[in-house]
């Protein structure tokens, strides 16, 4: 038997022992809309693609337009039942720090990050279409304040959203990499930030 | 490699592997088994202590986590607020198996501690995590009320 397809067998039985392994995506870089000549619709399409990042579940699942979060792929209500509170980091007595510390615990499953906390409802993406997210993203009364410079820095480096991409316990990662949304939301922002018909 | 924890205002020293659940800790390590395993995933808050006056899974942290810092369990709880919960437990007879009260009673604990008059919701609201297989949850909220007004008597 050759290694290659000792290689394969050996993939098949971790597969078969582990349950579905959860693998990241692609994500298309800047480059592959350059051949889109109207600027306004080249940076629609940009956004379309981060969009992929921003309404996958590992990102929309804190945004929620109500007190509580969801989980899974599927996005079932936070179990146990948890709200957000008065600053976005839980009730009192159940604070989020409750279950979740600085880094994800594999032997609980439970995730992890020392900012953890949900995102304000002025920023609460489900159920919102595409567009409407965009438009929000960019809205300062809306976004924390932020410039579209500020925006970018956080898309491409904050590290909890990079959390998305290293979610631990198998749980399927974010489209692309951090790096390459941040490349997608640098094109869109020097594209005009044109936003998809809501 | 060694932790140092702060336990029930104690200093205690364990030498192992510091991705070990505080939980194995408290109970294998330290006999400070009034801390209770229920189910290992931060679902029921059977194993909830304290850590700098804030509830905390214990099964779901690492012990390297809590290094530096004060944890309290269900044997060190003796605040003006814990001793106002216990008496009210005691007088409403909350516990029905017992096993999950010694998490609930940290949890009620933490939530008095910064909410001396709880509404019905705040009590939820701060309990949801604390499962009951008994359902004690109509005794556990009054109680909660009862210890209020002790506190507040």
């Amino acid at each position: 038997m050759s290694s290659s397809v000792k290689a394969r067998l050996l993939i098949i039985v971790l597969a078969g022992t582990t349950g579905s392994l959860a693998v990241a995506e692609d994500l298309r870089g800047p480059e592959t809309f350059a051949s889109i000549t109207n600027q306004s619709e080249r940076s629609r399409a940009l956004f379309v693609e981060a969009g992929r990042v921003l309404q996958h579940p590992r990102c929309v699942n804190c945004h929620p337009v109500g007190e509580r979060p969801t989980q899974g792929n599927d996005a079932h209500p936070h179990s146990p039942l948890v709200v957000r509170g008065p600053d976005d980091k839980g009730a009192i007595g159940l604070r989020c720090t409750t279950c979740h510390q600085n880094a994800n615990y594999e032997p609980s499953r439970v995730p992890g990050h020392p900012l953890w906390h949900v995102a304000p409802k002025s920023m609460a993406w489900q159920t919102k279409s595409l567009g409407q997210i965009c438009e929000q993203i960019k809205d300062p009364r809306r976004n924390g304040g932020k410039t579209l410079a500020a925006i970018h820095e956080h898309m491409a480096h904050d590290s909890l959203v990079g959390w998305g991409w290293m979610p631990g316990a198998n749980r399927e990662p974010a489209p692309g990499t951090q790096a390459q949304l941040g490349a997608l939301i640098a094109a869109w922002i020097e594209s005009g930030a044109a936003c998809p018909v809501l | 490699m060694s932790v140092t924890l702060n336990i029930n205002g104690t200093r205690r020293d364990f030498d192992g592997d510091p991705d070990t659940p505080l939980l194995w800790v408290i109970r294998d390590e330290l006999g400070l088994t009034g801390t209770k395993y229920g189910c290992g995933i931060a679902q029921c808050g059977a194993c909830t202590v304290h850590v700098d006056g804030q509830t905390l899974r214990s099964c779901s942290a690492p012990v390297s986590a809590v290094a530096g810092r004060q944890v309290t369990t269900i044997e060190g709880l003796a605040s003006r607020t814990a001793k106002a919960v216990q008496k009210a437990w005691v007088d409403l007879d909350v516990v029905q198996c017992g096993y999950c009260q010694s998490g609930q009673i940290m949890s009620a604990t933490a939530l008095l501690e910064k909410k001396p008059k709880p509404s019905d919701t705040d009590i939820d609201r701060a309990m949801a995590g604390n499962i009951c297989r008994c359902a004690t949850y109509q005794r556990i909220r009054a109680a909660i009320h009862a210890a209020s007004a002790q506190l507040a008597g």
